[in-house]
């Protein structure tokens, strides 16, 4: 598109960019030819999955690539015309911040702790020397009304750990734009926020790129997010890029397998089909009845203060049948998890009861528990947070039957755990394997396994795919959803989420603050939301840029 | 805060106390005192009349009773070897030592901070190697063997330094830099290992997204996150300075706490044994306070839980 020997005509143009990673395992190629460009008051979107190698190529942008173990191979990054690589340290550190800004996924981690954020927001206009000492407080209260957030004179002094997760991204975001750099260059920006937090931050961006006329780069792995803010958008795959093009023919008539493959992953990309993974097994009778339950949180506030309690779940009562799935939807703080810690036991409860079978989780004796803890199995967000990194897939799966020693005679371990990695789509040889030999998707395999070695009846999944890039999402549903009908187990199935579950869950219990909103079958969620908190979640799913603002909810 | 530190002191107290009963008992335990401070032709009956006097003829739980009483109002009673009251000469060597432990551990806590720092900043550098072997030398060798060594060197080799006594700034050189090496040692260790994890953390990338200096990174941002695990080890090594002077003031001939605590058990000096002992404890639990307060003026989100 670009004529190859002038100088460029783009704001930004990164051209035949490689990079390779050192490890004791020799060199990973993380980007492989990559050129983009991106010009004033456009968004250009990189989308690609995890290890697409589309962080690194704007890392490299920001020279924020440290070699070793990081070497460009090859390859220009131009800025106005003027070669970065040519520029001296001090140069391209100036620039930095000065006239092309990042922000990233994480805001907490992102922040330092220990300097308040006003100290932090001075510090960019201290670092370029624009302004300093009572100058950079007034400016830095400036930015943070900005970025919208309230009582910014009192809340300057406030420290990174006191602000919610949204407010956190906004900050990073005054922060970033503080000097008006031409460049916003926006590493998953929205990954670590509640839906409805992160319709407001893609609308802060929109509102910032309108007044600045920022140029924004946007790399996500959500095709979602992708398609609100669009105006371009390149797909990267392996390090290589494997699309490009406006971001309305991209995303309505993909070219390339590996984007057709990630758009049908979406999950309302077969509206019209309905309930394709929804259970085929007629519903049973409930094997769990729950009743009124209740859970507080005591916060001690203080060594003379009196207790405060935080009402964690509220009069929550539903049930589950032999091969259903109950879905529930909640956004963080919602109570959501509390429900499954409290209903295995892991965390006590307040009041309330649980029949399992008929009898009383909450009653039940140190025998009886570990009886139940068999037939009901949970599996977790991280996979590879809550497997012991040192112990094979083979004790792993295994170790279940260490545990309940009836279920399994120790000669018939090696060929059940071989069945049952075949049963989740592994091979038998990686029994002998360590969890971070394998991919996130592959570990969740794994945790679904190990549930499964205890022949349970109910599995609890805590965001159980929600780690995961979209493409894999869909696989692990799958699997889950073959198993149910093959074994015919229940799910509580947790996330936060709500699409996600549309065409796999029975019903739905959408949660707001420890309290059920909505509890109805999914397709009456879907059609006929009668609250408006659900309305709103389901809203929160950003629109495609092209599309008016006004266009109906997703029926 | 106040709260805070009322709570703080309330438990060491009771450590303290458990303290002073471990310490009547065990000083008990090396012998009657009446066979050191009389000769030792003395009689029996001169024995007897002198442990009478001392009242080590009482039954021990009125003994300890006296003991308690006199530790409440401050007063461990006479120093038998120097024939005056305990705590006066117990505060009069206190001084000394802590004089020393300060110096020594303000270097070695402002060396290894600025060593350690530059190693991290420069991992696998000609720099980092000759910091981080030296630290591990400093960290690994013996003290008394590095105080003879000095003493043979500087002293009787070179004649350039005195071998022992205090008075001149001379004097103070030799047991500065023996008691500095260790934590030095350590410290940089410590320092360059939190450096290094401090400088790959995110909100350093973020720094350096907004521009901000390189010296700027490394002493601002990343030194203050790890301040902490480097405040907790500091605070440890300078409790076993004010502690563990015993060897290098008996080498140097120091007259700090640490030998005034091994002159009084050789010398089965009771009153002083506890007075020295109650001094060490009570540096130690104020040394602990000031350290929870250093944490949380170093790290808001401590100071926010305090509250």
């Amino acid at each position: 598109m670009t004529a190859p020997h002038l100088p460029s005509a783009h704001l930004l143009e990164v051209k035949d960019l490689t990079v390779d990673f050192l490890s004791l395992g020799g060199a990973f190629r993380a980007t492989n030819g990559v050129s983009f460009h991106v010009d004033a008051g456009e968004t250009l979107v990189i989308l690609g999955e995890s290890g697409s190698g589309k962080s690194v190529s704007a890392s490299a942008i920001m020279g924020l690539i440290d070699t070793p173990p990081g070497e460009i191979c090859s390859g220009t990054i131009t800025y106005r015309g003027k070669k970065l690589d040519d520029c001296g340290v001090e140069e391209r550190r100036d620039l930095n911040g000065r006239k092309i800004a990042m922000i990233f996924q994480d805001p907490l981690s992102h922040l330092n702790p220990v300097y308040t954020i006003g100290w932090q927001l001075a510090e960019v206009f201290s670092a370029h020397g624009v302004a300093t000492g009572a100058e950079a407080r007034a400016k830095a209260i400036d930015i943070l009304a900005r970025v919208g957030i309230p009582e910014p004179e009192k809340r300057i002094d406030q420290y990174p750990h006191q602000f919610s997760g949204g407010q956190r991204q906004r900050i990073m975001i005054g922060m970033a734009i503080a000097l008006h750099p031409e460049i916003l260059i926006a590493d998953e920006p929205t990954t670590a926020l509640d839906v409805s937090v992160q319709a407001q931050i893609l609308d802060l961006l929109k509102k910032l790129q309108a007044e600045d006329g920022l140029a924004i780069i946007m790399i996500t792995h959500d095709l979602e997010v992708a398609a609100s803010m669009a105006d371009r958008v390149i797909v990267m795959n392996s390090g290589r890029i494997v699309e490009e093009g406006h971001a309305r023919a991209v995303f309505e008539n993909p070219q390339h397998s590996y984007t057709k493959t990630l758009i049908n992953a979406l999950p309302h990309a077969d509206d019209t089909g309905g309930t394709g993974r929804r259970s085929t097994t007629d519903v049973g009778k409930p094997i769990l009845e729950v009743k009124s339950l209740n859970k507080y949180y005591g916060l001690s506030s203080g060594f003379f203060a009196k207790n405060t309690q935080l009402h964690a779940v509220k009069d929550l009562s539903f049930t589950v049948a032999k091969g259903e799935t109950v879905g529930i939807v909640g956004e963080s703080g919602s109570g959501k998890s509390t429900v499954a810690r409290v209903l295995l036991r892991l965390n006590d409860v307040s009041s309330g009861e649980a029949l399992f079978h008929g009898r009383d989780i909450f009653k039940m004796d140190t025998r009886e528990l570990l009886g139940f803890r068999r037939k009901v199995q949970m599996v977790f967000q991280d996979p590879y947070s809550s497997m012991n990194p040192r112990m094979t897939i083979f004790d792993i799966v295994s170790e279940p039957w260490r545990i309940h020693k009836d279920i399994l005679e120790k000669s018939g371990w090696r060929d059940r755990v071989t069945e049952l990695l075949g049963l989740v789509g592994l091979r038998p040889e990686h029994a002998d394997r360590y969890p971070h030999q394998f991919s996130g998707g592959q570990r969740q395999r794994i945790a679904i396994a190990r549930a499964l070695a205890c022949d349970p009846e109910l599995i609890v999944c805590d965001e159980a795919v929600s780690a995961l890039d979209v493409s894999v999402q869909v696989q692990v549903i799958d699997l889950l959803a073959q198993l149910r009908d093959r074994l015919g187990l229940a799910y509580i199935f947790i996330t936060h989420d709500l699409p996600i579950v549309r065409h796999f869950a029975d019903r739905i219990i959408v949660m707001k603050n420890g309290g059920i909103v909505e509890h109805a079958k999914t397709e009456e969620i879907f059609r006929n939301p009668q609250h408006a908190y659900t309305r709103q979640l389901m809203n929160a799913t950003p629109r495609p840029k092209w599309e008016a603002a006004s266009a109906p909810l997703p029926a | 805060m106040f709260g805070f530190i009322l709570r703080r002191s309330a438990q060491s107290l009771i450590a303290v106390i458990g303290l002073l009963v471990l310490v009547f008992f065990l000083s008990r335990l090396t012998g009657d005192p009446a066979y050191l401070y009389l000769p030792l032709d003395s009689s029996e009956a001169q024995r007897q009349a002198f442990s009478e006097a001392q009242g080590f003829n009482d039954p021990l739980y009125l003994q300890f009773g006296r003991y308690l009483l006199g530790v409440a109002n401050l007063d461990f009673g006479t120093a038998l070897s120097r024939n005056r009251p305990a705590m006066e000469v117990a505060l009069e060597a206190f001084p000394q030592t802590l004089k020393l432990a300060v110096i020594a551990m303000s270097l070695a806590l402002v060396f290894a901070v600025v060593v350690g720092s530059l190693a991290a900043a420069k991992p696998d550098s000609l720099f980092d190697r000759i910091a981080s072997t030296a630290s591990l030398a400093g960290a690994s060798a013996p003290d008394f063997w590095v105080a003879i060594v000095a003493i043979l060197v500087f002293s009787v080799g070179l004649g350039l330094l005195p071998t022992s006594g205090t008075g001149t700034p001379l004097h103070w050189i030799m047991p500065i830099f023996v008691l500095t090496l260790r934590p030095f040692g350590l410290l940089v260790q410590v320092v360059r290992g939190t450096m290094i994890s401090a400088l790959a953390s995110p909100y350093v990338k973020t720094a350096r997204a907004k521009g901000v200096q390189r010296t700027q990174i490394i002493f601002r941002h990343a030194l203050r996150n790890s301040l902490l695990p480097v405040i907790t080890v500091a605070g440890d090594l300078a409790a076993s300075l004010v502690n563990g002077a015993v060897v290098v003031e008996s080498i140097f001939g120091w007259p700090g706490i640490g030998k005034l605590m091994i002159d009084a058990i050789v010398r089965r000096d009771f009153a002083l044994i506890q007075a020295t002992v109650l001094i060490t404890a009570v540096a130690i639990f104020v040394l602990n306070i000031l350290i929870d307060l250093l944490y949380a003026r170093l790290d808001p989100r401590i100071r926010f839980q305090a509250k």
